[in-house]
């Protein structure tokens, strides 16, 4: 496999990406609100029942931890909408593939297209979303929240859910002929870890650190499983004579 | 340079491409004729390695087409226009060549030279660097046929270059390819515009699933029998027609003072009609050989095999 042909496309499908302005509001406001929220909540939370308390802290951070989970899940699917279903639109994938590139080669130049921009835009989430914690928590908890280990994990996993994500919407792209329902399609993959949020905001599971190595477990799994379907449907035959 | 021996593609019981075999050299320009969905792109496709094939045998260069060895080497010693233009609306025209010639390896100045030669020759440096979405069609087929020669490839395949342009534009595009022809690039032309055919192709195919019939745009002409001798003359004579009737070369039918004789060939057989027209005492204004174009040879062949 030859990596720079792939370089050579994700850094095209990034040049053709920071032009939409969809992709890049997706990109850069959600994490940006979020990072922005959470710590607003801590700091104006429940004023007219005198505020939220020292302790009451740390499980409404690990609460929110888990959004940096979420956040991967949902921003690829607008890029890889029109890093794959752009191309079938703009009826370019044929001349792509008549190139000196492999199928691999492709498929990994459109993933790494999609998950350089979304983990840089989930970590400066993070970056922002622990450091304003930390300002607003100090005087109440005496001690920097953050970094600690639990969000460390958290961020292991970022990256675990952004690759099953991006595999995802790769399957979804190769199904439907416009970005819109690709995207809407691909947004769906939040679902399952908003599940799992709602799981444990009521009981069902604790998200501690062993619970979060499973479910990064669980997620690789998953990411090789779907590695491989992804691989089986990007193949220049099928995409030429089978994709929508 | 393009070989093939009963070239074979089948979708799942649909028997598109069946038993082509054909032959182009270095430096031809080989035209395939056929209507819509006769495999002309289906062929293009699996000799650009794009698809397999299902039987047969078909090699570029030398190279096998279906081993995936080969396949890398041949994709990069071809350039191919598919029938849609398949440009990066929202890049530039030079970012969508510069693009290209790195997925084929070429140097930064390898890609600097080439650009600029191609895209002065089409006629586009002056808007290098304006995106591609504002370009007008013909600017964008353009494009789309400098993309296919930014590596400089040895063949070169069309797929209906000039479809849907305006016939300015595709005037552009066909003086582009008898320049490139002038270049002795092998050019593989896949089109249902005649005209352009014959004016460009040393050979032509007609393909309508099968392989109908192959040869240069006069050979195929003259192979459809249909063609007649029309002579005027000064005034109708009863004694020429019998006379020209009485030769037994083919149908004879008369309409005031045109006579019009169908035969196999006509080239051949008009010294012996003109020879008996005067000798009954005919005085002859005009002879002329109509009907029988590439036209005809095209439907004839296409037809006989949607009969079948």
């Amino acid at each position: 496999m030859n990596v720079r042909h792939s370089w050579i496309i994700a850094l095209k499908d990034i040049r053709i990406f920071v032009r939409k302005r969809t992709v890049l509001y997706t990109l850069i406001l959600l994490p940006l609100l979020l990072s922005v929220l959470f710590p607003l909540v801590i700091e104006y939370g429940g004023r007219s029942s005198g505020g939220i308390t020292g302790p009451e802290i740390p499980g409404l951070l690990h609460s929110f931890e888990w959004f940096f989970v979420i956040i991967p899940a949902i921003i690829p699917a607008p890029i890889a909408s029109y890093s794959i279903v752009g191309e079938k639109l703009e009826k370019s994938l044929e001349r792509l593939l008549a190139t000196p590139t492999t199928d691999g080669e492709i498929l990994l130049g459109k993933s790494i297209a999609v998950f350089i921009p979304a983990i840089i835009a989930t970590y400066a989430g993070a970056t922002i979303y622990m450091a304003l914690t930390d300002i607003v928590t100090y005087g109440k908890l005496g001690y920097f929240y953050y970094p600690n280990w639990d969000m460390g994990i958290i961020l292991l996993l970022s990256p675990l859910a952004l690759l099953l994500s991006i595999e995802l919407n790769i399957i979804t792209s190769s199904r439907v002929s416009d970005v819109r329902s690709a995207s809407q399609l691909g947004g769906l993959m939040f679902l399952p870890f908003i599940g799992i949020y709602l799981a444990s905001e009521l009981g069902v599971i604790t998200l501690d650190t062993s619970t979060l190595l499973i479910l990064a477990g669980v997620i690789a799994v998953l990411d090789v499983a779907m590695f491989r379907v992804s691989t089986s449907i990007f193949q220049r035959e099928q995409i030429l004579t089978k994709w929508k | 340079m393009i070989e093939t021996e009963n070239l074979t593609k089948k979708f799942e019981g649909l028997t598109a491409v069946d038993g082509v075999t054909f032959r182009v050299e270095e430096g031809e320009v080989f035209g395939f004729l056929g209507p819509n969905g006769a495999g002309k792109t289906t062929t293009v496709r699996m000799l650009c390695c794009l698809i397999s094939k299902t039987s047969g045998t078909a090699k570029i260069a030398g190279y096998e087409v279906g081993d995936g060895a080969d396949s890398l080497k041949i994709r990069r010693i071809i350039g191919l226009v598919p029938d849609n233009v398949g440009l990066y609306e929202s890049l530039t025209a030079y970012d969508n060549l510069d693009f290209y010639g790195k997925l084929y390896d070429r140097t930064e100045s390898q890609r600097k030279e080439s650009i600029a030669a191609l895209l002065k020759m089409l006629e586009l440096w002056e808007k290098k660097d304006v995106p591609v979405a504002t370009f007008s069609k013909g600017m964008k087929q353009k494009l789309a046929i400098a993309l296919a020669l930014v590596h400089d490839p040895q063949i070169l395949f069309m797929d209906e270059p000039t479809a849907n342009l305006d016939p300015e534009a595709a005037k552009t595009v066909r003086d582009f390819i008898l320049d490139l022809k002038k270049q002795k690039k092998t050019i593989f032309l896949n089109t249902h515009n005649l005209d352009e055919a014959q004016r460009i192709c040393d050979r032509i195919a007609i393909l309508n699933t099968t392989l109908r019939a192959m040869g240069t745009p006069e050979e195929l002409e003259r192979s459809v029998q249909g063609r007649v001798t029309v002579i005027q003359l000064e005034q109708p004579n009863d004694a020429v027609l019998a006379a020209v009737k009485k030769l037994g070369l083919g149908d004879v039918s008369a309409e005031g003072n045109k006579l019009t004789i169908s035969t196999a060939d006509p080239e051949k057989a008009n010294a012996t009609i003109l020879d008996a027209v005067f000798r009954a005492g005919g005085r002859i204004q005009s002879v002329n050989v109509v009907g029988s174009t590439l036209e005809d040879a095209y439907l004839k062949l296409v037809r006989e095999r949607e009969k079948a």
